[in-house]
């Protein structure tokens, strides 16, 4: 029991993931999670505006269910599978939060500074909420896909359009984390 | 069935993100740092064994349950698109410290405040969508 209720190390989730990869290939979809986003925006009447979002979103039903699923299972995860949400990070990592005034170690998989709903009225914390889903929405669409559907499926299939996007996507997370995160906090 | 095994599916993958803490923004500050092999692990290791799977799929010309042989898209050319896309995603996932998955599975794990970040990403998906003829790809 204490295996499942700790944290699971990379070598366990590593191969999990791979095992989504393979299991959504098997049923003769992709694994990508960034398409949902664009399905929300044809739900919502996008097609209207632009010709990006026409197209049936039915089509793409299986795409959400998954996405809900996600949302299930890291409800179940956080509700029965585990003891705590505290994370055990490197006490560099920790050191170099404490001097941007961020704690860590609390028992909360992020930090309350950005995420307490008591800061819900803070204009700063809605700018970097905002802003970073802004960010996030367009870039992953820009680049035709994330983490899952550029950096896991991609890489595996040895496409050199991912290596550019997952270069990409650490220039852009070195640049936050070691030129902005301090400016910011 | 066919409507629920993507459900399962997910289920499955957002119990491995959450269990794994993938999805702590401690853990992307961490690993943008490289303070912590966990995230390089966990990627790294989808992706050897991702490859292995794939090229396995295509020398025996696997299957889907639909029938049809398995096929893994190819991705879209374009250097700018990919490395401006991709540098613009990754200010986003190192600020509110989730990638697309993640984001829905903060939401599953209680974390309200993310709804904030999901509304907004749709938007950011929304604008691509009105400028993307203007754009270099």
């Amino acid at each position: 029991m204490e295996y499942i209720l700790d944290p699971w190390p990379w070598f366990i989730a590593g191969p999990l993931i791979a095992l989504v990869l393979f299991i959504m290939l098997y049923f003769g979809k992709s694994f990508g999670f960034s398409s949902n986003l664009r399905h929300l925006c044809t739900i919502g009447g996008a097609g209207k505006v632009s010709d990006f979002f026409d197209y049936d979103w039915r089509t793409k039903k299986w795409s959400l269910l998954f996405l809900l699923g996600t949302v299930g299972g890291a409800f179940i995860a956080s509700k029965y599978l585990m003891k705590n949400h505290i994370v055990d990070i490197n006490p560099k990592t920790a050191l170099a939060l404490e001097e941007l005034n961020i704690k860590s170690g609390i028992d909360s998989y992020v930090p309350a500074e950005i995420f307490d709903t008591a800061h819900i009225g803070s204009a700063k914390v809605l700018a970097i909420l905002i802003i970073g889903g802004i960010l996030i929405g367009f870039g992953t669409r820009w680049a035709g896909g994330c983490t899952s559907g550029h950096a896991i499926t991609g890489l595996s299939n040895l496409q050199i359009p991912s290596l550019i996007a997952t270069i990409g996507f650490f220039i852009g997370g070195l640049i936050m984390t070691h030129f902005l995160l301090p400016i910011i906090f | 069935m066919k409507a629920a095994k993507f459900l399962l599916t997910g289920i499955f993958f957002g119990i491995v993100l959450t269990k794994s803490q993938v999805i702590s923004w401690f853990r992307i500050y961490e690993m943008f740092r490289f303070e912590s092999f966990h995230m390089y692990g966990i990627i790294g290791s989808a992706v050897v064994l991702g490859a292995i799977m794939i090229q396995i799929i295509k020398r025996k010309k696997l299957q889907s349950t639909e029938g049809t042989p398995i096929e893994v898209p190819d991705k879209e050319k374009g250097f700018i698109k990919n490395i401006g896309g991709g540098i613009l995603f990754g200010l986003g996932w190192a600020l509110v410290g989730a990638c697309p998955g993640p984001l829905f599975a903060l939401l599953g794990a209680g974390y309200w405040m993310i709804l904030i970040v999901i509304i907004s990403a749709v938007f950011g998906t929304f604008l691509y969508g009105l400028l993307r003829n203007h754009l270099p790809h």
